[in-house]
């Protein structure tokens, strides 16, 4: 009985996060960014040694199994260095598509390929998660047309996992016929969206095998949900740990400027508000796993809180560095654009919020 | 992460929630902490205790239920009372804050003597400790405590000491070794409060009422076994109270308790039939409270199971009191505002004071604003936060004026 993590756990987060530091030094992040796809071949293959890909794929289907606290643990860890990797939508959300609603013949099929890291699948949510955009698609005789704009973890995917509003989900293959990708860079370089148009393409499999399609659905926006607030949580706290070295060292009239209460309470301000979000991030994905009747309302609060904090903390934080924070030789703004990207994605905190209030029956969906 | 309810905590759920179906009627409001307990709070009290839904984990033979401690069935229990509104007990100074300092450097005597009749209610303590002089500065206290024939003779004052007209003993931070330095002259001293010698004014603060007091003390003689710890240990047992003082300051259940009871307040129809609760400017609001108050919760837990396995918890402890007082205050401003005209209504004197809603609400939303305050001001907790809890530096000391000190 404990609220906490496990060693295992621990050693996995500092392994990762350690493995990023290494990795992802501010020239190479610099690098990495540029193009704005949100992949690089080199750092996804790397992620995948150290057990990613098939983070929380079954066993017997070639991954390690783990759960959506560990998911969120190596969620915090990319936010944190601000990796430009697949992660959310192609090894989360997808995943959890695949076991709330693809039939076993499908989960055979497709889970070892994600585990493999052969199969990236960009994911698109728009319409049942409050995502803004384009979100009309129809699936007459077996094909595929309209439009999903938003499509999260899109750029250089192999696949598209595309929502139905009734709650199925179907898989298309990149660049098959009736198929257009548009990758959209977002302000957040790490991490594209892409807008599918789409003409009658044929899927390559279809998600309909829970009895309740938009439970499931809900279910792997809240796996999306709860992976968005870790990467927040860690994108968060890279600023701030960075606002405090940077304040322990940088000198003003004779002066450490961490020592002018000024500085010193924006600090403070910042660990009060993010500190309690550790232990929130880690309830909200446990009750994923574990707690199935708060799950969805542990989700959404956590995604809608993580935003608001995040904010904050991004401005504080850019706010101690002074006019050095402000310029893109620190790049201190990617954790800051991390931030702005994790708020809106799989909708903002004010439609979190409504569906925490569903979630708990206060008000009808 | 390990949380899963086992048959003994599921047993343990049903049998608290039995329990208050039962009980309920029998429960004094919640709260309640301004006044001596009635006959009513402290039956309630025993009834906690004989059942272990209070002091569960202090030993049997402190007056205790001598669980062994287990941080789901504490959270168990504190749900249960939160999600019914019914108190879960008397939380004073006492309870609070000494029983939990004795637990931890108090001796065996000491423990004996004074832990179950103060768990009961029966002994309400109050708190010497800000002077006049010394406020955030504490340690700075200059009341004095002479050592004269197998006593402490006391001289000087205290204010803020609440609860001290109604209050049977006080722990006292008072200066015995004056020759020594400003922390280590200090001795942390248990006294009655009839002993002759001791006068309390009340203070009237802006709630109304007079919570709080200013202590005199001319030659109050206290004998010299009466200290917590040794002499010129006493910083180090404020220091421990003061542990206690914010986490108790901060409690995430008392949030909880306050974010239900404005969503009952929002359930009910207004006047046009409709419910708060329908309307989305309301809700939301409502809403970023609920986060908050779950993160409050969520980070008690793992506070909680970080005392157990005795892991110093830090910054996730020192964030504790600043986040929960202000937090506290931003449920009260809501319940003010889905009140509104109606919550207007003000009698704050008198035994039904404690009773009547708007009154309850107005007083919670000023005296909030004393805890932000007490306990270590927001801007204390900031700097604890900043350097003990950050590594910032400590402001360099200003040159004091010349004739001030």
């Amino acid at each position: 009985m404990r609220f906490g993590l496990t060693e295992d756990q621990g050693l996995f987060g500092r392994s990762l996060r350690g493995f990023l530091a290494d990795r992802l030094p501010l020239d190479a992040l610099r690098r990495l960014a540029e193009p704005g796809t949100g992949f690089d071949a080199e750092l996804w293959r790397g992620l995948g040694e150290l057990g990613l890909h098939g983070l929380l794929v079954p066993e017997e289907h070639g991954g390690a199994g783990l759960g959506m606290l560990d998911a969120a643990l190596a969620a915090e860890a990319l936010g944190y260095h601000a990796a430009p990797a697949p992660f959310a939508a192609a090894l989360v959300m997808a995943v959890q598509a695949f076991r709330s609603a693809g039939d076993a013949e499908q989960q055979r099929q497709w889970l070892p390929r994600i585990a493999a890291g052969q199969a990236r699948i960009g994911l698109g949510f728009a319409g049942l998660a409050g995502q803004t955009g384009r979100a009309a698609l129809r699936l007459e005789g077996g094909r595929l047309s309209g439009a999903l704009d938003g499509l999260m973890d899109g750029g250089d995917a192999t696949h598209f996992l595309a929502y139905l509003p009734d709650g199925r989900a179907a898989l298309i293959e990149a660049g098959a016929p009736g198929v257009t990708a548009t990758l959209r860079r977002s302000v957040d370089r790490t991490r594209a969206l892409v807008d599918l148009d789409l003409a009658g393409a044929a899927p390559v499999a279809l998600l309909q095998s829970s009895n309740d399609p938009l439970a499931a659905a809900r279910r792997v926006r809240d796996a999306g949900r709860v992976v968005l607030a870790a990467d927040t949580l860690g994108a968060a706290q890279n600023m701030l740990d960075r606002a405090v070295a940077y304040a322990n060292e940088r000198v003003q009239f004779g002066r450490v400027i961490g020592s002018f209460q000024g500085v010193k309470y924006m600090c403070a301000d910042m660990a009060t508000m993010l500190e309690p979000c550790r232990a929130m991030v880690w309830y909200a994905a446990y009750a994923q796993d574990a707690v199935p009747e708060e799950a969805a309302m542990a989700a959404s609060h956590a995604k809608a809180h993580l935003a608001e904090v995040g904010r904050e903390v991004a401005r504080l934080a850019t706010e101690v560095h002074g006019g050095m924070g402000f310029t893109d030789l620190l790049g201190l703004h990617y954790q800051f654009k991390r931030i702005t990207f994790d708020r809106q994605a799989l909708g903002g905190p004010e439609r979190c919020r409504h569906d925490a209030a569903v979630a708990q029956g206060w008000i009808a969906a | 992460m390990d949380l899963t309810l086992t048959p003994k905590h599921r047993a343990l759920r049903d049998e608290v929630d039995a329990f208050i179906a039962a009980h309920r009627d029998a429960a004094p409001r919640p709260g309640g902490g301004r006044k001596r307990p009635d006959r009513k709070a402290l039956d309630w009290q025993a009834l906690l205790l004989e059942h272990g839904y209070f002091a569960r984990t202090i030993p049997r033979e402190y007056g205790g239920f001598g669980a062994p401690h287990d941080v789901i069935e504490l959270a168990i229990i504190a749900d249960a009372f939160s999600r019914a509104g019914i108190s879960p007990g008397i939380h004073n100074q006492g309870i609070s804050m000494l029983v939990p300092t004795l637990l931890e450097v108090g001796t065996e005597e000491q423990k004996r003597r004074w832990i179950g009749p103060t768990i009961r209610g029966e002994v309400i303590w109050c708190q010497g400790y800000s002077e006049p002089g010394s406020g955030s500065d504490l340690a700075a206290a200059q009341t004095r405590a002479a050592v004269e024939d197998g006593h402490f003779v006391i001289n000087g004052q205290k204010i803020w000491t609440s609860s001290a007209h109604f209050a049977d003993m006080m722990f006292l931070l008072c200066r015995t070794e004056p020759d020594k330095s400003k922390h280590a002259g200090l001795s942390y001293l248990l006294l009655p409060m009839n002993t002759p010698g001791i006068e309390v004014r009340p203070l009237r603060t802006m709630t109304g009422r007079a919570e709080f007091n200013e202590t005199f003390f001319t030659d109050v003689r206290v004998p010299v076994d009466q200290i917590v710890m040794g002499r010129g240990d006493g910083w180090h047992v404020a220091n421990v109270t003061l542990k206690y003082e914010r986490m108790l300051l901060g409690d995430p259940n008392k949030l909880q308790q306050r974010l239900e009871a404005i969503r009952r307040m929002m359930e009910q129809p207004g006047a046009d039939g409709a419910r708060l609760l329908d309307r989305a400017e309301w809700r939301d609001r409502l809403l970023r409270l609920q986060g908050e108050v779950i993160a409050a919760r969520n980070h008690n837990m793992r506070l909680l199971t970080e005392t157990a396995e005795g892991v110093d918890s830090g910054l996730g402890r020192f964030i504790v009191k600043y986040h929960g007082t202000m937090l506290g205050h931003r449920l009260a401003s809501l319940a003010l505002d889905v009140m509104g005209s109606t919550g207007l209504l003000y009698e704050p004197q008198g035994e039904v004071a404690e009773d009547d809603p708007a009154t309850t609400w107005q007083i919670d939303y000023m005296y909030d604003i004393g805890l932000i305050i007490g306990g270590g001001s927001s801007n204390i907790q900031k700097n604890i936060i900043g350097e003990r809890g950050l590594g910032l530096p400590r402001e360099p000391k200003a040159a004091v004026p010349a004739g001030r000190n």
